[in-house]
């Protein structure tokens, strides 16, 4: 292997594993950008939809065809984090809208415990592997791409397009750029914040459910604590994306998963999470907008 | 009323006495007597009362076929509880007792403590359990000659891996990938690179991971790019399944091994990509025509509870006391008296008194200090089973 195949390998294995954090700094950016809340439990909605794929596989899989199993899997998961996330901001979330951002942090922060710990009294604390078949991988100038690579960098990629597309040009989108804008003022002009702001987080964890199948096809297992670090290195790529912005996310992500492949090829494993914070704190010293988002005055 | 009381008790007293004269006139001084120390009741239960069940199982047959030397074994055992002060007072009361040697005890710290007491008066002791390389060797560099034990201690797998690659799987080039600040896969990694650059194999990469990682391929393309023969996974199994899963993914296909971490790993990644894979243990029920007789007779006398890799090398450290007290008999020097000690330790030393152990086909020797090299079992993974391939 030259060094120029060995480095665009690095390359794919690190959009491989930033396009996931891409994935998840997605959902992270939007529910910050419309109550700018830092959904500390986002991380913890993954692992949710993780033991979601790893239910339908295990125990239902017996009963019907695998490829009917994965349809199921893939669906539980998805839709299992899109109510998962609209129940936690109607229970948890809403009622303390009016009240200082710091005691939504902080509730944030609760209910990842929360979902946490549930998962390690019922689930058990040792990992569960997740059965998803296979994807085969592809030859290419004699280099190994993993199918998983491309899997999760085309997903990532429509899903990115996707989003923008229905914040810019839907209806719905519309609605909640509006609400992010200025939430009263959006009710002046009737629109309706509250179904606004559950369907943000609905789709926010629809992203999370999709996250979690890809990062569960790719690291098949299960864990109660797997949503801890992965939450929050989205949360340093959503930052440096420029928190708010759809590509940003995009990028802050594929960013952090390149360095971090980077960083280990060249021996330094143990240094990869320093380095992502580190780039985190400078970029917050000299670009505290991120990337791509833009600098803007305090509305509070 | 009080008065006969008393009576039935005075008498009850002095036949007591007299019970327990008889007793010591039998047997008197034709006795050996051997210490079983370890926890035999509380969560440590089930390890203690291994090594003490598969000591007395050989024990009670060397008296059934006649003692040593004409002379019977007495069993002195002595629950200790799993505490370390506990531990010493027991050792004290058996070397009050006159012991000649000990079988235990059973978990390090333990162990510690009583080779503290052990050491200055030289008594003979093997451990069947205690794997921290302190326990035969201070920190001061200098060796605990009296102590023995007869499980091996962690860095010894990676030295097994390093020979197993080398001469059964024919490899020329090795690979590392282990996590970083965990002390058991740092010290099989460093037994096996060192084994690696004595046998001539090359260590063509020597990754690292921290706690916690989930992705692994920058480190894995890496070892794919140098490509070796082999690739050593000393960690345990919930990541070595991750790793193995992602090395098929991006096309490392070398054969991987790794120590007893990998016991479980089959719930950890799939039975197509850990296929020929090899990882070592000290023990695999009904593996070996030996192991296998072992265990029939272990049930037929204490059932199946107590049946661990413990009750086995428990059997073994009994079959080298028993073997160096044999050899210690030609002395003609007294029961634990000095110079019967010191033979003891000095026919374990040699070859381990010749010993064939349930755990040790090719028999005991110990290198310097005092760790036996012994076979390991090796473990292959065929159709998502871990199944026993041979012993090395």
């Amino acid at each position: 292997m030259s060094f120029w195949q060995l480095a665009v390998q690095q390359l794919i294995n690190g959009l491989q594993s930033g396009s996931i954090y891409a994935l998840v700094a997605l959902g992270y950016s939007m529910v910050y950008g419309i109550i700018t809340l830092l959904n500390f439990a986002h991380g913890d909605i993954i692992m949710v939809g993780s033991y979601l794929s790893w239910f339908a596989l295990t125990s239902i899989a017996p009963f019907v065809p695998l490829p009917v199993a994965v349809v199921i899997a893939i669906a539980m998961a998805i839709l299992g984090c899109m109510v998962l996330g609209v129940t936690i901001e109607f229970a948890a979330y809403r009622p303390l809208r009016k009240s200082p951002r710091i005691s939504l942090l902080i509730t944030a922060i609760g209910v990842s415990y929360l979902l946490q710990n549930t998962a390690q009294k019922f689930i058990g604390a040792s990992a569960k592997m997740v059965p998803y078949p296979r994807i085969p991988s592809v030859n290419f100038a004699g280099l190994t791409i993993s199918g998983v690579a491309i899997l999760c960098i085309a997903v990532t990629a429509a899903c990115m397009v996707g989003l923008t597309l229905l914040v810019k040009k839907s209806k719905s989108g519309k609605a909640m750029r509006a609400v992010s804008e200025d939430a009263d003022a959006a009710l002046l002009m009737g629109v309706n914040v509250n179904s606004t702001i559950s369907f943000t987080f609905a789709i926010g964890s629809a992203l999370a459910g999709v996250g979690s199948i890809l990062f569960i096809i790719a690291y098949p297992q299960a864990s109660p604590f797997m949503g801890g670090m992965l939450g929050l290195k989205a949360f340093v790529a959503a930052v440096l994306g420029g928190i708010g912005s759809i590509p940003g996310a995009m990028i802050g992500g594929l960013l952090i998963g390149v360095i971090e492949s980077l960083v280990s090829a060249v021996g330094l494993s143990v240094w990869k999470e320093g380095v992502v914070f580190a780039i985190l704190i400078v970029m917050l010293l000299f670009k505290p907008a991120g990337i791509m988002g833009k600098p803007t005055t305090e509305k509070v | 009323m009080k008065k006969i009381i008393c009576i039935v008790l005075v008498v009850m007293m002095a036949a007591a006495l007299f019970v327990g004269c008889t007793k010591d006139d039998k047997k008197g001084e034709e006795t050996i007597k051997i210490g079983i120390l370890g926890p035999h009741t509380g969560e440590l239960a089930v390890y203690g009362l291994g090594v003490k069940n598969g000591a007395t199982l050989y024990l009670d047959q060397v008296n059934a076929a006649g003692g040593i030397n004409g002379k019977m074994i007495e069993i002195i055992a002595y629950d200790q509880r799993g505490d370390d002060a506990e531990a010493v007072n027991a050792f004290n009361r058996m070397v009050s007792e006159g012991i000649t040697g000990l079988i235990g005890d059973v978990i390090t710290s333990n162990t510690l403590a009583v080779v503290a007491k052990a050491t200055p008066i030289n008594m003979p002791m093997i451990t069947a359990s205690a794997t921290a390389a302190s326990v035969t060797v201070n920190a001061d560099g200098s060796v605990n000659t009296n102590v023995f034990r007869t499980c091996f201690i962690d860095p010894f797998q990676g030295m097994k891996m390093a020979e197993f690659a080398g001469e059964v799987l024919d490899a020329t080039s090795a690979a590392v990938l282990f996590e970083t600040g965990n002390d058991y896969a740092i010290g099989l990694k460093d037994a096996f690179v060192a084994k690696c650059g004595e046998t001539g194999i090359e260590v063509v990469g020597q990754e690292s991971y921290a706690k916690g990682d989930k992705d692994f391929k920058a480190q894995l393309t890496n070892i794919l790019a140098a490509g070796p023969d082999v690739v050593f996974l000393p960690n345990y199994y919930e990541d070595n399944g991750l790793i193995v899963t992602q090395a098929r993914e991006i096309g490392l296909n070398a054969v991987m091994l790794g120590g007893d971490g990998w016991a479980g790993i089959t719930d950890y990644a799939s039975a197509e990509d850990l296929e020929g894979s090899f990882f070592c243990s000290a023990y695999a029920p009904g593996s070996t025509e030996l192991v296998r007789d072992f265990e029939a007779r272990f049930i037929a006398a204490n059932g199946e509870d107590t049946l661990n890799m413990f009750a086995a090398t428990g059997y073994d450290a009994a079959m080298l006391l028993v073997a160096a007290i044999r050899k210690a008999e030609k002395s003609g020097s007294a029961p634990a008296s000095d110079e019967y000690k010191q033979a003891i330790i000095d026919a374990i030393r040699s070859e381990g008194a010749g010993v064939v152990g349930v755990t040790s086909e090719g028999g005991y020797t110990f290198d310097e200090f005092n760790n036996p090299i012994k076979d390991a079992v090796i473990m292959t993974i065929t159709d998502g089973k871990e199944v026993f391939y041979r012993m090395f």
